[in-house]
């Protein structure tokens, strides 16, 4: 019911991703990654990776409501629209 | 070591919390019956309402809690997943589901209700109601406390601002609205705790760098020392592990509380509602070394020091440092004098390491906070501060949603209200939302004036839990099983674990909350677990033996009215159509086949 949930986490991870590669970018070389991380400057491999999450997430839920739309064109195969999106309210 | 967020971790906090309100205002146009508000419309996918289960539960006092752990017992702390939660977990799926979900009862005291009568519903509804809204204060409490002393924020401010974000999100949308949230909270934590575990164990090097830093065997197998209570840690022996942990407590919460059931009710059909168990259990399964690993590794590194801030650790008084001492920020210095790796000493007022036997009693809740201090730099640091608040309020969403609906549908439908129209009980769900919080703020202060009030009530919440899984599995699998017996049961069982714990007391206790509080002491526990796991015995087995005595002496009811509620009367469930890798009794093989193997491999 309601909306995917999968939409939201995407932006959230890919709106996180962004802030803290940006972050990271900028502050290469800092001190603080000395003090804390190693020596690793986690901020930008991380955000790399957050972002790559999020877009994954964001792709799935594009595909979801692409399978969803074409399930409602074929609208008597409600199976499918279920097994695409989960969502029996679907239709 | 002092705590540095900054502005880019603020910017990070801000953006959680508007997608966490947005979730609420864009579900709001959603809920249109109390069915679509308490119980999702049944309508949530399976992957989703398995990530809620496990994120509801996925409170406080596991990731602050399981990390304490982790620092004082060790990797034995697994125990509390992979015995006291995945068993149960794969039980209620498999043999549970079918009769919470079958039976279309709204609530875990409903089903209670359509098995036995309505007395046995009146008692857990209302016990249950009073438990949900004190945990979520006390997770207040501990959050506004750990806010306060880590990034130096008002107490008040703290508890008003998340009670405020929690009640915005599930007034609005509901459980829905809960349960989005807590799968938005999972990923967050998991993908806020990695790189801490990542960078702990590359700083002591690795899983053996480990071992070899904390220097005790018993600290680092699950299973070897279990033998006796004296060689282990935990001070427990395997068959109360097994029995008190393992049967009792693990099955009572996970297969009988409304809090966890509820996300499974919520499914769109029997077969979600059976699989949400078992796809939690895989994330479950591995969460220990998410959140018991960075409290072992706190206990072994040194703390992070800025050449900038060598300057402001102050100078020794009688032999320890001044504990608390105000930085450039909004956060106090936290000392680590007296404390182990860093994980600081518990404080007095005066600021002095409290002391009990002759030596410094460590504040183990703060192991995995002072661990993200410790490993992130600005940046993650505002991600791992956002998944430790998502613990929080996931712990807390989860109560609400529960409070409201037990609330609405066992407790005011059912006494005070009968026959309303839909719309007014959908009014009811969200008035008690405001009222479920507004108390569980008051709890909140109450627990930071009067700390043993919470412990007094926390131990009665365990002597009524302690005997519910007795009666559930006797209603569920036993036909004669009788509504006064199944009553007469759960008294007698919250009874004898009350006259257990108070003559018992474990060694170096003083009688009063922690037992004894009957006078005599007629025996002495090696440990207070040890302590809580055989109350939990007893009370299950005086409950399990009164509701079959009393219901062999009663009628029972007609066994056409059982149908749907008891084993032997309802079909099996049937999952055609499915794919072989989808079915809930494949599911089950795959998590028990990998717990054996995680139990072998940290035996």
């Amino acid at each position: 019911m309601g909306f995917d949930i999968r939409l939201p986490i995407g932006m959230m991870f890919t709106v996180f991703g962004l802030l803290v590669t940006g972050y990271g970018a900028a502050t290469r070389g800092d001190e603080m990654y000395e003090v804390h991380s190693l020596g690793i400057n986690i901020n930008l491999y991380w955000g790399v990776i957050m972002i790559a999450f999020g877009a994954v997430m964001l792709l799935l839920a594009r595909r979801g409501a692409a399978a969803l739309r074409s399930a409602i064109v074929h609208s008597d195969d409600h199976d499918a629209a279920k097994q695409a999106t989960g969502d029996r309210k679907a239709h | 070591m002092r705590p540095h967020p900054h502005w880019i971790d603020y910017s990070v906090i801000a953006v959680y919390f508007s997608f966490v309100l947005g979730i609420g205002v864009v579900l709001k146009k959603y809920m249109k019956t109390s069915t679509d508000f308490f119980l999702s419309g049944r309508s949530i996918p399976a992957w989703i309402t398995g990530l809620a289960f496990l994120s509801a539960n996925l409170g406080a006092q596991e990731v602050i809690g399981m990390g304490a752990s982790g620092a004082k017992y060790g990797i034995a702390t697994s125990h509390f997943y992979w015995v006291g939660a995945i068993p149960a977990m794969v039980f209620v799926g498999l043999f549970m589901m079918p009769f919470y979900y079958g039976s279309r009862a709204r609530s875990v005291p409903e089903y209670l209700k359509l098995r036995f009568d309505e007395k046995t519903r009146g008692l857990n509804a209302i016990s249950f109601a009073v438990m949900t809204v004190f945990s979520s204060g006390v997770s207040m409490y501990a959050m506004g406390k750990l806010l306060q002393l880590l990034l130096g924020w008002n107490f008040n401010a703290a508890i008003i601002v998340s009670a405020l974000v929690v009640l915005a999100y599930t007034f609005l949308g509901g459980l829905t609205s809960a349960i989005y949230n807590e799968v938005l909270q999972f990923f967050l934590i998991v993908i806020g705790f990695i790189p801490l575990v990542y960078l702990g164990l590359k700083d002591v090097g690795g899983w053996e760098g480990l071992k070899a830093r904390i220097g005790n065997d018993a600290m680092v197998h699950s299973w070897k020392y279990l033998g006796s209570p004296s060689a282990n840690p935990m001070g427990v022996e395997w068959f109360s592990m097994l029995m008190g942990l393992g049967f009792v407590l693990s099955f009572g919460y996970w297969c009988t509380d409304f809090l966890v059931v509820q996300r499974a009710m919520a499914a769109d059909s029997m077969t979600s509602a059976r699989r949400t168990p078992l796809i939690a259990a895989f994330p479950k399964m591995l969460f220990p070394f998410l959140v018991i690993l960075p409290g072992m590794i706190a206990g072994v590194v040194s703390a992070a020091t800025m050449s900038s801030d060598a300057h402001k650790i102050a100078p020794a008084k009688d032999g320890y440092a001044v504990v608390a001492q105000r930085g450039t920020g909004g956060a106090d210095e936290i000392s680590l004098e007296g404390g182990k790796g860093i994980i600081p000493a518990k404080v007095d007022e005066n600021g002095r390491p409290m002391m009990k036997e002759g030596q410094i009693v460590l504040d183990y809740d703060l192991a995995t906070p002072m661990m993200l201090v410790r490993y992130f730099p600005s940046g993650l640091l505002g991600l791992g501060l956002c998944a430790l608040m998502a613990s929080f309020m996931s712990g807390m969403a989860g109560n609400t949603t529960a409070f409201n609906s037990v609330w609405t549908y066992d407790i005011y439908q059912s006494y005070l209200n009968k026959g309303a129209s839909d719309e007014h009980y959908l009014w009811m769900g969200r008035a008690a939302t405001v009222f479920g919080l507004a108390v569980s703020v008051a709890a909140a202060y109450i627990a930071r004036q009067f700390n043993n009030i919470m412990d007094v009530l926390q131990l009665v919440f365990a002597f009524v839990n302690a005997p519910l899984f007795a009666t559930f599995l006797l209603g569920m699998f036993w036909k004669r099983a009788t509504g006064n017996g199944a009553f007469c049961g759960l008294l007698s069982g919250t009874a004898a674990a009350a006259v257990h714990h108070g003559l018992t007391l474990p060694v170096g206790s003083t009688p009063g909350v922690k037992g004894g509080f009957l006078g005599t002491i007629v025996h002495r526990y090696p440990s207070e677990m040890a302590q809580n796991f055989w109350t939990a015995i007893f009370a299950w087995t005086t409950c399990f033996v009164v509701t079959i005595v009393i219901s062999m002496m009663t009628k029972p009811r007609p066994e056409a009215e059982l149908k749907g509620l008891v084993y032997s009367l309802t079909d099996r469930p049937e999952d055609h159509g499915l794919s072989w890798y989808q079915k809930p009794s494949v599911l089950a093989v795959v998590v028990l086949t990998v717990l054996l193997v995680l139990n072998w491999a940290f035996w």
